[in-house]
């Protein structure tokens, strides 16, 4: 169901000030403001928006970097996942300053002013910047995305022709960090049955594989009303991708394949 | 417990399975769209022509199988197209699954009787 106002519970209250710590200032004084979306479920309070100065010269490069300065140097209870810190494990998605990013691959440069960082639009939150993501686990397991063959499995490995490993480019790169989703308006409002612009590109990943032979079964699954025509072609996944990816194109191949298999 | 504190699994996502069609609305909605492109322009210069015409000159004028087809076919390709696009914003906006039904089927009925009005009164006009 369509959603425009927050739950009451989830209206975001003003929040604290954290100022830097005398001995953590920078040698300018100069600091940056980062206003950061905090909720925590065990004191049932509302969620708030604190802001946090940092000092220019320990902020780092990236959102990521200002995040983990915060979390050492002045408020070790923020909370948010982050792994590889450098684009490839896709934990420290959220929103910063308005899109679904990457907190690692963002540069503080592309950002104007003070840093707005919330968790994934639309999704439970766990915990400060964690979203509940789960259902989109589940979604992915529902397509099932691995190889599926029928033809005995040959003695060495299933050879695949350069163009063929070329249809792939554009899909494979995907780190499931579920940006595009949680940027897609129709995933907000039908999120349990629409499978949304990652799930969808992965399902696209197997359709286009040369190698696998479950196409049909795999078109047959998918052909629903709601897990893959809800897609209006809205274009915020294609817009809002950290990795450059563009779901929205994946999905408009499906649907060519649906028409295609009809005669 | 509300929705979204239901522990999502493999069970949910899967739900009800698929419908198996979708493929036939989607594909429509788009050929009528096309229909629309090239009739809209034609039965818009067909109303200025009329514009401060009598009603003869109009019904002369829409008795022609040229004219009176176009007006004939827009309007079955407008409210076509208006079928499959309400059903798919009530499908977007209306979460609960009896009023989405029930909002569905009483657009759905509505179009019929008025497109079966319009299609009515052109053939009328036509046949006069």
């Amino acid at each position: 169901m369509a959603e425009f106002t927050l739950p009451r519970n989830s209206k975001v209250k003003k929040g604290l000030h954290w100022k830097v710590p005398a001995d953590k200032a920078g040698e300018s004084g100069k600091t940056r403001s980062f206003k950061v979306y905090r909720w925590n479920p065990d004191t049932g309070e509302n969620p708030r928006l604190d802001t946090y100065d940092v000092p220019v010269e320990r902020m780092g490069q990236m959102v990521l970097d200002a995040l983990i300065w915060i979390k050492n140097n002045v408020d070790s209870s923020l909370t948010f996942r982050r792994s590889c810190r450098e684009g490839v494990c896709g934990s420290c998605s959220m929103n910063i300053d308005g899109t679904n990013t990457l907190a690692c691959t963002k540069n503080l440069d592309d950002v104007r002013g003070d840093v707005a960082v919330y968790p994934l639009p639309h999704r439970p939150v766990v915990k400060d910047l964690v979203p509940d993501l789960n259902q989109l686990y589940s979604q992915l397991a529902s397509i099932e995305p691995w190889l599926k063959t029928d033809s005995p499995a040959p003695s060495r490995e299933r050879y695949q022709s350069v163009e063929d490993r070329a249809k792939l480019d554009g899909l494979w790169e995907c780190i499931l960090c579920f940006s595009c989703s949680t940027a897609c308006p129709s995933y907000w409002w039908n999120g349990d049955r629409y499978l949304g612009p990652a799930i969808l590109l992965q399902a696209y990943r197997w359709l286009a594989d040369s190698r696998d032979e479950a196409t049909g079964e795999r078109l047959d699954a998918l052909e629903d009303p709601f897990r893959l025509y809800r897609c209006h072609t809205i274009m915020n996944c294609t817009k809002t991708c950290p990795k450059g990816l563009n779901p929205a194109k994946a999905i408009t191949e499906i649907k060519k394949m649906m028409v295609e298999r009809r005669g | 417990m509300s929705k979204s504190q239901t522990a999502p699994s493999l069970k949910t996502a899967r739900g009800l399975g698929s419908a198996k069609e979708g493929t036939d609305h989607w594909w429509m909605q788009r050929l009528s769209a096309v229909a629309m492109m090239l009739l809209a322009p034609l039965m818009i210069f067909l109303v200025i022509t009329l514009i401060g015409e009598p009603y003869d000159a109009v019904v002369a004028k829409l008795s022609s199988p040229l004219w009176g087809g176009v007006a004939l076919l827009f309007v079955c390709a407008s409210f076509y197209h208006a079928h499959l696009g309400l059903q798919v914003v009530i499908e977007d906006y209306i979460g609960g699954h009896a009023a989405r039904l029930t909002l569905i089927i009483l657009i759905r009925g509505a179009l019929i009787i008025l497109g079966l009005i319009a299609v009515l009164s052109v053939l009328r006009l036509m046949l006069t």
